[in-house]
């Protein structure tokens, strides 16, 4: 597939679009529709067009394995130390009221940050199995 | 959507099966954004319709392209499944009109969530992120969850091929 001259200029046409329209609807997400869901599966839908279009060994530069692989763990770690973080201030387990002066710029700040958390995982995630199925194809090949 | 669910159910080929449930996935998109849930359409577009189908041809590119003939005719299961949609069917007649204000869901907790004390603007989510924070934290879990799996999964196979080879 990494031959064919159309998808090759389509995907370097769009691709960019692609991360920029999941990094849109991550930090849009407060006014409209998406979400760090949605943010992190658009972005790991944009790696995986490339991976398609340009072979696995480009897309694991940009995307190397132990990258994503902390990104597992990352945005986990992010939400739920967000709130350790509550409960550090005097609140109670992800109890955003706490981690601004003002309550309301609490929350905002809480969910900015968890919704980066739920993001990262997602991603990684998305990517993680897309490379381990991947890459079992890979081997038979080479078999 | 019901034509590709038929083709579907018809197709012995499994790449033109992953390929209808591709475009199942658009149409479910579709339909949910005339329902007017945008951020639910987005995930269909992006998990159903793209990631779930590269993720099927890569498994597909490990085995037979043909699926194998069913060794017994198909009536119980059938049988069962109609079953189970006449009941869901039945029960659905007695839920709420669509967008009905005086159903109890929109009576319980959703004005509180409504009144927006956390001033975000897409309530969707703000009763993710803040209201339900736990759950969206469990969930978040359940996914790295399934990543560790597969990643536990799929890495050992391919030690133990490494192993058989020497």
């Amino acid at each position: 597939m990494g031959n064919d001259l159309v998808l090759r200029v389509v995907g370097k046409l769009l691709i960019p679009f692609i991360l920029m329209f999941a990094l849109y609807v991550q930090f849009h997400g407060d006014f409209g529709p998406g979400g760090g869901f949605q943010a992190g599966v658009i972005f790991a839908a944009g790696i995986v067009f490339y991976a398609l279009i340009f072979g696995l060994e480009n897309a694991r530069k940009v995307m190397p394995d132990w990258l994503v692989e902390t990104m597992l763990a990352a945005g986990v770690l992010l939400y739920a130390g967000v709130g350790v973080a509550g409960l550090l201030l005097g609140g109670n387990f992800l109890d955003y009221f706490v981690l601004a002066h003002d309550p309301v710029h609490g929350q905002h700040r809480g969910i900015f940050w968890v919704e980066v958390g739920v993001a990262i995982t997602v991603c990684g995630v998305m990517l993680k199995i897309f490379y381990m199925f991947a890459s079992r194809g890979l081997a038979e090949d080479q078999k | 959507m019901a034509f590709a669910v038929l083709a579907l159910a018809r197709t012995r080929n499994l790449f033109a099966a992953v390929v209808l449930s591709g475009a199942y996935s658009f149409l479910m998109a579709t339909v949910l954004v005339a329902l007017d849930a945008v951020d639910v359409a987005m995930t269909e577009a992006a998990v159903g319709a793209g990631v779930s189908t590269v993720l099927l041809l890569g498994a597909l590119h490990l085995c037979k392209s043909d699926e194998a003939k069913p060794a017994h005719r198909p009536w119980l299961p059938l049988s069962v499944s109609v079953a189970t949609a006449a009941l869901l069917v039945y029960g659905a007649m007695g839920l709420p009109d669509f967008a009905d204000p005086q159903a109890p869901i929109h009576q319980h907790v959703a004005p509180r969530y409504l009144q927006n004390e956390v001033d975000v603007p897409n309530v969707v989510t703000a009763v993710l992120a803040s209201f339900r924070g736990f759950d969206t934290l469990g969930e978040v879990t359940v996914v790295f969850t399934a990543g560790a799996g597969i990643i536990a999964l799929l890495r050992r196979r391919k030690h133990k091929r490494a192993g058989d080879g020497q």
